[in-house]
């Protein structure tokens, strides 16, 4: 069908400069999209990925730079004038009302009038067309968030878009539901729509992309066609500098005691929203790092709080640390214990971001630093106390500082992680609990942050690691299960199970009595 | 739409600029206003911010003013530094009063200075009691402490209004809703000054204030708990995660709140009144409201902005006396003096935009 000659172009964006303040997010950026092509943009958090988009979509306006689609300069003040001119936008958060129907949120965003009932002739229409099946009139509260992403997709394709712009789509899905994804992507191209892909996963965009942009620290730095390069010199390029490996070296010894155990617990859910936890069993030894996967909302916020203590469990022995129950006890009494948990969301959670340094290590270790055991000293034990330990963990963990005891809004995400951890890793635990510890940091501080991990474990601490990331989690886990509405499959040696089983017991396809059991 | 966002670094120099350009901008519209409606624009300016600070008496009434203002206004920082909003202080200040209030008269003839203090003592917990209300029903049943603590606040004014009416009413006050005068004991004297006499209607009541100023400056800025509330007003979840207990959290800065409210009830009435009346507050609950704000949550803070606030409303009574502007009018240019004070630290700390839709 497609026949070689000259690419026409689509849409073609010339010397596009934006900053916030000082801050230079994109500086003069020259992209080509051809007609029916699939364009990755790739680049590390912060790269500017975001800005550009938001530009084409008419979210913010460039400084200064042109734009024109079809040869034709145009100026997009608004998603408005953005949907006029054939471009279309999924975002990485879906704007759906979770009270209305499918039908409902696709009738709101639509520009012009239509009546209900061709409404949904047209929805069961595309729908079929692009097996982007999705029944019109459930409820978006009852759909999964792949089908979320559909709804998403048909209300973009009920304009007849020239261009879709597409950011982080797969962030929430599993490998089966990105293989889908990707093929009504590629049916979308050769039909002649063009796709903006925005991604740091390196596998996909080799899988997917006709050509790539690579964007880093706001400048266009290449762009190279897909078909003809490989993950590591896409990383390479990213990141500007060559990543080093991490280094796997374990010392395997059979003689590993328990370190954690979770015995059957339950834990219904406090709001409409939450997840109930159902007859948890996971144990972690010393020296091992066990991993959790599963997508986003299947209860790993409610397993990660119970875990730390911050709820309480039903019963005393439904955790055990060393064989002596930890259930009753609450998040200081356990880090006392030496369990220690980073959660997924470092501002507002693991720290205060408008409190320094020292202030967010006085936090979670107030306990640690009044000067004698006695009244006074402890009513003013204050964060003043904390200080000298504060810049340890600075220069430990290699923290990069705008200032001597910055803010925490002042640290970049990776840095902010490093200090998060530093300030667990200084109160020596004995298990270490991680959520989501590289989401959303750039390579070189994820690259150091799970050498870490490793670290940890080799040093014979034990890790539990909840990670929505199944690279992450293959790479670095001893053993792995994954969490599914609630409950927890059967947890398997690394080498007895597949990236593939994980994949459809995310999606709850497989069930852990099915194939696991006997292997 | 307009947009806010944060400013990088506030401009030193916008700090100093600020306040001085709201007070030229007040002044400007209030000339402007005062003209308007026909009276002197100089006169009353001089009225409102000059003549309580023209005699030394006049000057420390301006203290006596604020002091109510002030210890309410330091409880309710508490409060709002935790994101516990506590708007009944009023009630809770009616509510102190009233229990000290009716202790004192169960002791007609009390002379020791010592009864004083125990009276305090009841009028904080007069004060905190009904703070607790609000408390209760927010840590258990997640009831919003703002409609229940401002609700409260007319169930108290109406049943001091029943007590004085009713059970409390001095037989010998000709029919008028008033308790018997307290006993010596229970009066705050005047402070005598060598050589001069008494300052206007300064009162020992004003010691009560040197000491808590410290005191909660210590508290805030140097104990654990004070962290505690700070975090727990920036970030619910950081301080989960800390393992600050947030319902004590809550149910402490109310009952301290409402407690100081009940004293500087019990401050207010036994140096300036000497026995119930059906009104004992005159709004010193509501103002504190915006002392605490003024003074940006910090006790040095409020000690000035209970003094400003306190030569304004001084300043509009004098306004009142002698030129016969009414209350609204003041009251107006109070209102304009906030705003411009309020809109420049906004913008200190904000850039605002105007954004197309």
């Amino acid at each position: 069908m497609a026949i070689k000659k000259e690419p026409e172009i689509l849409l073609k964006a010339s010397n596009i400069n934006k900053s916030f303040g000082n801050f230079v997010a994109n500086k003069d950026i020259n992209i080509s999209i051809a007609k029916g092509e699939i364009h990755a943009l790739l680049g590390e958090n912060g790269a500017g990925k975001s800005t550009l988009v938001k530009i084409f979509y008419g979210v913010l306006k460039p400084d200064t730079g042109t734009i024109a689609i079809n040869d034709n300069e145009v100026s997009i003040s608004s998603p408005n004038s953005a949907r006029k001119n054939g471009i279309g936008m999924v975002f990485q958060h879906f704007s759906l009302f979770p009270a209305l129907t499918v039908a409902e949120n696709i009738l709101i965003a639509l520009d012009t009038k239509i009546k209900f009932k061709d409404l949904i002739s047209e929805i069961s229409r595309l729908s079929k067309e692009w097996e982007l099946f999705v029944d019109p009139l459930k409820r978006v509260s009852e759909l999964s968030v792949g089908e979320q992403q559909r709804v998403e997709i048909i209300r973009c394709l009920m304009q007849n878009p020239k261009l879709l712009i597409m950011d982080e789509p797969t962030s929430v899905l599993t490998p089966q539901e990105i293989s889908n994804l990707f093929k009504i992507l590629k049916r979308l191209a050769s039909s002649g729509c063009s796709i903006l892909y925005i991604s740091h996963k390196l596998e996909e965009i080799i899988e997917l992309a006709d050509q790539v942009t690579i964007l880093k620290s706001g400048v266009s730095i290449a762009t190279i066609d897909a078909k003809k390069t490989n993950t590591k010199f896409l990383a390479e390029t990213m990141v500007g500098k060559e990543i080093t490996d991490l280094k796997k070296t374990k010392s395997i010894s059979d003689n590993r005691d328990t370190a954690l155990e979770l015995k059957g617990l339950n834990k219904n859910k406090e709001t409409d929203f939450g997840i109930s936890l159902k007859n948890i069993n996971l144990k972690v030894n010393y020296g091992e790092i066990v991993g959790v996967a599963g997508i986003a909302g299947n209860g790993q916020v409610e397993l990660m709080e119970i875990l730390s203590g911050e709820t309480l469990c039903e019963k005393d022995d439904q955790i055990l640390l060393e064989n002596k129950p930890v259930g009753f006890k609450n998040i200081t009494e356990r880090r006392q214990l030496g369990i220690e948990t980073i959660p997924e969301e470092r501002t507002l959670h693991a720290t205060v971001p408008n409190l320094t340094i020292a202030e967010n290590t006085f936090l979670t270790y107030f306990f640690k630093y009044p000067k004698a055991n006695d009244i006074i000293s402890n009513l003013f034990n204050n964060p003043h106390n904390s200080k000298i330990e504060s810049e340890k963990i600075i220069k430990d963990n290699d923290v990069r500082c705008p200032e001597t005891n910055p803010l925490a809004n002042q640290l970049s995400g990776g840095n902010l992680q490093k200090f998060i951890l530093g300030r667990s890793l200084a109160n020596n635990p004995k298990v270490a609990i991680f959520s989501q510890p590289t989401w959303g940091v750039d390579i070189g501080a994820a690259t150091s942050i799970r050498q870490k991990l490793l670290n940890l474990s080799n040093s014979g601490k034990a890790v539990i690691l909840i990670s929505q990331d199944l690279e992450e989690i293959f790479e670095l886990s001893d053993k792995i299960c994954v969490i599914n509405n609630g409950a927890l499959s059967k947890i398997l040696p690394v080498a007895q199970i597949t990236a593939e089983d994980v994949g459809l017991l995310m999606g709850g396809k497989l069930k852990t009595s099915d194939k696991l059991e006997t292997t | 739409m307009i947009t806010f966002t944060p400013r990088d670094k506030v401009s030193k120099n916008w700090t100093i600029i600020a306040p001085i350009l709201s007070i030229f901008l007040t002044i400007f519209f209030g000339l402007l206003i005062f003209t308007f409606l026909g009276y002197n624009p100089l006169e009353t300016l001089y009225q409102i911010f000059l003549s309580p600070f023209s005699r030394i008496d006049r000057i420390s009434d301006i203290f006596v003013k604020a002091c109510p203002l002030i210890i309410v206004g330091i409880g309710l920082m508490l409060c709002f530094r935790a994101n516990v909003w506590n708007i009944g202080a009023e009630g809770q200040f009616i509510m102190g009063t009233l229990l000290a209030g009716s202790f004192a008269l169960l002791f007609p003839n009390v002379e020791t200075k010592f009864f004083i203090f125990i009276m305090i003592i009841i009028g904080f917990i007069g004060g905190a009691l009904w703070a607790f209300i609000p408390a209760i029903l927010k840590t258990k049943l997640n009831v919003n402490e703002i409609l229940v603590s401002l609700m409260l606040v007319y169930v108290a004014m109406l049943f001091i209004d029943f007590m004085v009416r009713g059970p409390l009413r001095d037989p010998m006050s000709f029919g008028f809703p008033l308790s018997k005068p307290y006993s010596q004991g229970a009066l705050i004297n005047k402070i005598p000054f060598p050589g001069i006499g008494y300052l206007g209607q300064l009162h020992y009541g004003i010691l009560f204030i040197i000491l808590l100023i410290p005191i909660s400056w210590l508290f805030v800025n140097k104990t654990l708990s004070g962290f505690k509330i700070n975090v727990l007003g920036a970030a619910p979840k950081a301080a989960q995660f800390a393992g600050f207990k947030q319902n004590t959290i809550t149910i402490t800065v109310l009952l301290i709140s409402g407690g100081l409210a009940g004293v500087a009830g019990v401050i207010e009435v036994s140096a300036n009144i000497g026995q119930l009346q059906p009104e004992v507050s005159f709004g010193y609950g509501f103002t504190a409201i915006i002392v605490a704000f003024l003074g940006r949550l910090s006790p040095i803070g409020i000690l000035f902005a209970g003094i400003m606030i306190a030569t304004v409303k001084l300043g509009a009574d004098n306004a009142q006396i002698s030129m016969g502007i009414p209350k609204v009018v003041t009251g107006l240019f109070e209102g304009i003096l906030l705003f411009f004070l309020l809109t420049g630290e906004t913008i200190q700390k904000y850039k605002i935009k105007w954004v197309g839709v």
